[in-house]
Parts: structure tokens; sequence; C-alpha cells
């Protein structure tokens, strides 16, 4: 069986970002970047299937410029076989790059493509289900446990209010939860073995994919701030203080 | 055009959420219509029906919706889509799982977790774990969107809008295996007016007994952080974040929680935030309205004493 891990680069989950003067987006210049935290957790997912047996190829691939590569490299040291990089400039929304993962997995036709459930930079968790959508293939989203089954993955969901179990015929799209697992630590030979695994670059053009320009960001602004609190010296002045003042309880 | 607005349910009753995404559609314009999708969901019909400003309940009522597959549930909406301007729906788990699929069979965009509507195709959002708010402009026929309940008051009750029964099935690939879900007395962490927190600090599952008897003198959800949830004290349905639920009630109180980035995304919007720690340096003290520090093991017991 053969997983398609799509991954992505963005800013650090411990940067605290900021807007820019303009207001026409997040200053991502300078700041430190990462592999996202839930795509982590995908790579490790395919990772141990294929130490399990279950899978017999983890392909990684990515979409954005160059730097991309940075990323892709990490993945392959964490234990994906290969990795693929759609080059591009352009900032894409999820269903352009859900269309451009779906050529991609005509040329691959991965038995199960593994997701995050969303990135931390644009929150939209929208990627996955787009992908299963455009491939007509089943999804289970918010994963937090995956069992291959022969011809098919029985998979836990976090749901509001506690957990659902789904069966998914193969092939399928599952997008993973911060439980599924704990994503291991690229050990330096590991690393090092990663820069001569094979990585292949694919233009949008390549693809044979047309995008459409689906929406333009009319501004970025910075959150209202918080004014700041006071600090109280005991518990009688907290509980008098959200009585008379704040007159929450 | 109209609005469809996807009903949030778990077959025998509405979710308030949807009577928060109907004041959302309104904001956008006035003949709102919500569609409830399941199976033996009469009651849900029932009460989608009296919400203000509902000017048409839509039933899809067959075994094939009982467990909400955004599969089938998906392509249900993509048959109704050409009637409507716009599909919302809560950014709720269900929500987010089934409204992508519908945006891309559509071929149009989705905009996520929408927290203010400009006009009517251009809306705000947060992005960056909140740290930065996106204004978004659709240029797409048909805006697909999910709205964070949080934001939006609910619609009231009183109305009485007309029925349409929908014949058209659709099946799914997926099957459904089980659902187990977290049974409380307490309110729904998403509709609690107060809501008591705790994280790393308490330790242990046994310690959240004390989250649970303050939660129980103020009428409160008890949520937690990541922390508590990895270390097993609490299950993941309680984990207030990023990743976990968005909340904005009247009064959220951070018992052993320091606030890293991803907790504050889902309780920022509180009106009144209180922070118990220890360590005076913790960040959730930046946000906090009324800090307190104190090790909450003393301070705990004293507050559930002195709420008498």
């Amino acid at each position: 069986m053969k997983v398609l891990v799509p991954v992505k680069r963005v800013v650090d989950a411990n940067v605290k970002v900021r807007v820019k003067a303009d207001n026409t987006s997040v200053d991502t210049a300078n700041l430190k970047m990462a592999l996202n935290p839930f795509c982590e957790i995908a790579v490790e997912e395919a990772v141990r299937l294929k130490e399990a047996g279950s899978a017999t190829e983890v392909v990684v691939v990515s979409i954005g410029n160059k730097a991309v590569q940075e990323q892709l490299r990490t993945a392959l040291a964490l234990g994906a076989d290969r990795a693929i990089h759609i080059d591009t400039e352009e900032e894409l929304t999820p269903v352009s790059i859900a269309k451009l993962l779906k050529a991609v997995q005509e040329k691959e036709q991965a038995q199960l493509v593994l997701f995050g459930k969303q990135s931390i930079d644009g929150d939209n968790n929208q990627t996955g289900q787009m992908f299963a959508a455009l491939t007509d293939m089943p999804q289970a989203t918010f994963a937090s446990e995956i069992k291959v089954e022969g011809n098919s993955v029985q998979v836990a969901r976090e749901i509001d209010g506690g957990m659902q179990t789904l069966s998914l015929p193969l092939p399928a799209v599952v997008t993973a939860d911060l439980r599924l697992n704990e994503p291991r630590y690229a050990s330096l030979p590991n690393i090092m073995k990663a820069k001569r695994k094979p990585l292949d670059v694919l233009t949008v053009a390549d693809l044979g994919v047309t995008l459409k320009a689906h929406q333009t960001v009319v501004k970025v602004t910075p959150p209202a701030e918080r004014k700041a609190g006071i600090m109280v010296a005991s518990v009688a002045e907290l509980v008098e203080k959200l009585k008379n003042e704040a007159k929450v309880i | 055009m109209a609005i469809l607005v996807l009903a949030e349910h778990d077959n025998a009753a509405l979710k308030l959420d949807t009577a928060k995404v109907v004041t959302a559609a309104r904001a956008i314009g006035d003949d709102v219509h919500v569609l409830v999708v399941g199976h033996q969901c009469g009651a849900v019909a029932q009460a989608a029906q009296a919400l203000q400003g509902v000017a048409q309940v839509l039933v899809a009522d067959n075994s094939a919706y009982e467990a909400h597959l955004a599969e089938n549930v998906a392509k249900l909406l993509v048959d109704l889509a050409p009637n409507y301007s716009h599909i919302l729906a809560a950014a709720s788990s269900a929500g987010k799982d089934t409204l992508p699929r519908v945006a891309a069979l559509l071929d149009v965009a989705q905009i996520s977790e929408v927290i203010g509507v400009v006009s009517s195709d251009t809306f705000v959002r947060p992005i960056y774990a909140g740290n930065a708010l996106a204004t978004v402009q659709s240029h797409d026929a048909i805006k697909v969107m999910t709205v964070r309940a949080s934001a939006f008051d609910a619609a009231a009750q009183g109305n009485s809008a007309a029925v349409t029964t929908l014949d058209k099935v659709f099946e799914a690939k997926t099957q459904f295996v089980s659902q187990s879900l977290t049974v409380s007395a307490r309110p729904e962490l998403g509709n609690a007016g107060i809501i008591v927190s705790g994280g790393r600090g308490m330790g242990s599952g046994e310690n959240f007994g004390m989250l649970e008897q303050l939660a129980d003198k103020l009428g409160a959800a008890v949520g937690a952080s990541r922390a508590a949830v990895d270390a097993g004290f609490v299950p993941n349905d309680l984990q207030v974040g990023q990743t976990g639920k968005i909340v904005a009630p009247n009064l959220y109180i951070a018992v052993g929680i320091s606030g890293a980035i991803q907790h504050l995304a889902g309780m920022k919007d509180a009106k009144v935030i209180v922070a118990i720690n220890k360590d005076p340096e913790a960040p959730i003290f930046q946000v906090a309205d009324y800090g307190l520090e104190a090790d909450l093991f003393d301070a705990v017991p004293e507050l559930i004493a002195t709420l008498g």
C-alpha cells in the first residue's frame, strides 16, 4: 500500500506573529519556519504504517517556493521514502491546493492519503476534505487512531462531545488530529540519509491544472488588545471583584 | 437568493450553535433556510422552525443520514446549492468535516470560522491562532462558510417556519462503526456562560474533581488545556484552544494553565478572564482581567468555600 502525505511549511508554532504595518498580511520575514505540527503527525503515522508492514512506500508532497524543500527533507529524515515539490510562488487557497494534489494522486495512485487536520497559519481545516471530494474518496477527519485492515481502514475520530469510529474502504483520505501519535525526532544519520532520497520538482503547468482566483484578502489586522488586568491578593478579593466589579457571578 | 444553514444536531435535539449561525446568516440576507439532515429528527425540525428569522426548514430524514457522514450529506447540500447564494454551518466538528467537501464539489473556496460579516461577499476570520484577523472578499458565486458560533448571539425563538420534506437519498461508502460521547450534567462547553479550565498544574485527573466542584457552584462547564488532555487527566473533547473548542463565555477561570498561544486562541474572547497560577511570569496573566498568584491547591478549595 502506498501512502501519500501532503505537508506544509509554516511559521513555527511557538512564534507569535505580527501583522504588517500596511495591513496587507502577517509579517513572516525572518521567522523560524517548520513543518506544520499536524503534517508532522501525518508523516509519523505513515512511517509507523510502513514499519508495521501495512504500507510499502511513503511519498510526501508539498506546494510552495523552493524553501518548502527544507520541510520535505525533514519529512524524508523522519522516514518518508520520496518527495515531490510542486513549485509555485503563488499563495493558493485550499481548493486550489486540493486540485494540485488530485493531479499528483492521479500519477501516484496512493491507497491512503494522510493529511494534517489543519495548518496552524491559515487555520482553514479544509484541504483533506476538499481533496477527498475531488477524488471521490471517503474521508475520516480528525483521526486519533488508524487501523488498516485488508481493503479498509478503521479510524477513531475526535468529535464534539466524544469519539466516533468509522470504517472506510480504500483508497481513503484521513486527516490527523494531535492525539494520533507522538512524532519522533529525526536523528543526524537519518537527516544525512534524507539528503540522498529522491525529490522531484514539478510545476503547476506540469500537472496540467488550471487554477482560479477565488478570493481577495482585503486586509489583515491585529485582533483587539485586551486591556491590562489587575492582580488580586486573595481569594476573597477575587470573589468580591467578580461579584461587584465584573458582575459575572 | 436565499441562504442555507446546515443544522447542527444529534437527531434528538437542535444544538444552540444553529441558532447562532442563523444570526450570522441574517447579517448577510433575509431569506434564511435551515436544512435538517438526519434520521428520526422530527423534534430537531420543530426546533428549527421556531427560530426567529428562518423562512423555511428543509428536512431530509433517512437512515442513510443517521451518522451525519460528510460524504453523503455533502452530496445532498450540493444538490440543493443552485438555489442558494450562501451555505453556512457552524465551525463544529461536523461543520468542519462536511462543508469543505461541499465547497470543493461546487468548485468554490470555503471561508472558515467566520467571526464577522462585512457585506454579502466579505467576511472576517481569524488566522494564525487568532493573532491576526483577515478580511476576505469572495469572488465565488456560492459562498460556502463555517461560522464561529461563539462570535454570534443565538436567534430568538417564537417563529413557525414552513417545512419542506426532501426525498432524495445519497449513500456513502463510509461505514459508521460506533460512537462514545462524554456524558455530563454540566452545561455544554461551547455554550456555557462560565467555564472553569484546568491545565498541567492540576497534577492528576483526580484533582480535576476540585474543578468540577467549583464548576458546580458556578453552574459552569469544565474545560482543559492540551497539556491536561495529553497527560490523560480529562477526555480530549474538553480541550479549549486552536485545535480544540473555541469558547467565549462571560467568565473563564484558568487554573494551572500557563497560557500558550494555542490555548489563548480558544478563549481570549471571553468577557472576563481569571487566572490562578503560582508562576507570576505565566503568559496567562497578560490576558487575565483578574490574576491571582497562588497555589491552586490552596486557592481552589478556598474559592469553593467562599462561594458557599
